[in-house]
């Protein structure tokens, strides 16, 4: 009897949970590095409109954004209330769009250079005008592969 | 005095506690989205001397968007809900006669001599004013895009007995292993050439 019972009071001994945190704060350090805030900057209205024949826009590292819009309340007293161009934080013309495509292209890899597609990040209240010119400053330095960057949706509910 | 042991150890059972709420907070707020949206090529700046291709008039399905956001298809009034068939028929028209070279096998349209000949000669040119809402602009490029895409999947059915957006979407996803690729590049290839997107912007309009 004095046998069952020794065994029974050794038991398994509990496991080592002090590394616990250690490991869930590597996850954390993880987590908190790759997570980017970068939308917060926006300086102009985006709301996309819906399309429905979309295609993903895979690969983030060969991708160009180009934000359009009217400047948020915080800016319009400054800026108007016409559509702006955004690129990187700085509200721009579009005569600048070359140069920035330039620019962001020679900071890719070189074998990214000739793969790299614009998102147009479009507010759906914006005119064609300032569009038709940033397609024309695309075509000027020969960045013809754009995406318009839509929400998944009925592309009727532009309309109304 | 002589102490009795070491201090006491602060209890750090709590630890993982905290740490796994942070966690769980950076794992809800980290959103690793992929942008979708409709992808486009611009056409690149011809050369001032070539001469522009002489295309006939019926190979052109024309769309005019004004500033209200109001379509002319064709010299037609058109509603946008009716682009993607109208598009549909013009491209899957097929009008050469049979026998000529320029003969599509695999159309199902009416046939109407004077529309389109072939889908490889079929193009689209979409015209817009520069007060078009980008909005109206979208629908009607997802229309055209739409059009493209449903014969497309016609054929991917035909042919390959599933559709050309899921071949495509695989094709694209990084995922896909390498030698299944090529075999989707080839079927995404032999689509796209029965019906090659052919859709031309002109410059936007500021008189009309």
């Amino acid at each position: 009897m004095s046998k069952f019972a020794k065994k029974k009071d050794s038991g398994l001994p509990a496991v080592n949970t002090a590394s616990l945190p250690d490991i869930v704060f590597m996850l954390l350090f993880f987590f908190m590095t790759v997570t980017v805030m970068k939308d917060s900057s926006l300086k102009v209205e985006n709301t996309l409109p819906n399309a429905s024949e979309t295609k993903k826009l895979e690969k983030k590292d060969r991708v160009i954004y180009i934000y359009v819009g009217e400047p948020t309340s915080q800016y319009s007293s400054k800026y108007g209330t016409e559509a702006r161009i955004q690129l990187n934080d700085k509200f721009s013309v579009p005569s600048d769009v070359g140069n920035y495509i330039l620019e962001e292209r020679a900071k890719k890899a070189q074998e990214l250079q000739n793969v790299l597609t614009i998102a147009l990040k479009v507010d759906k209240e914006a005119n064609m005008g300032l569009i038709s010119d940033i397609k024309q400053e695309l075509r000027k330095v020969n960045a013809l592969k754009v995406n318009y960057t839509t929400y998944d949706g009925d592309a009727f509910n532009n309309l109304q | 005095m002589p102490r009795r042991g070491a201090p006491p150890e602060v209890n750090a059972g709590s630890m993982a506690d905290i740490a796994f709420l942070l966690l769980i907070f950076f794992l809800v707020t980290t959103t690793i989205e992929t942008d979708a949206g409709l992808d486009r090529m611009l056409p690149p700046i011809e050369p001032p001397t070539e001469e522009p291709p002489v295309i006939k008039q019926k190979n052109i399905f024309t769309v005019n968007i004004n500033r209200n956001g109001q379509l002319l298809v064709e010299e037609e009034i058109t509603d946008i809900k009716q682009l993607r068939e109208k598009a549909i028929a013009f491209l899957d028209n097929g009008g050469a006669p049979s026998g000529s070279p320029e003969f599509c096998s695999y159309c199902k349209g009416k046939r109407n001599a004077e529309s389109s000949d072939n889908p490889d000669k079929a193009i689209i040119s979409l015209k817009n004013d520069r007060e078009t809402k980008y909005s109206t602009y979208i629908t009607v490029q997802n229309e055209l895009v739409g059009a493209y895409n449903d014969l497309r999947n016609r054929e991917a059915q035909r042919l390959y007995g599933r559709d050309f957006t899921g071949i495509e979407a695989d094709y694209l996803d990084p995922e896909t292993s390498s030698s299944l690729k090529d075999d989707l590049k080839e079927k995404v290839r032999r689509i796209q050439e029965l019906f090659p997107q052919k859709l031309s912007e002109a410059e936007a309009d500021t008189s009309n």
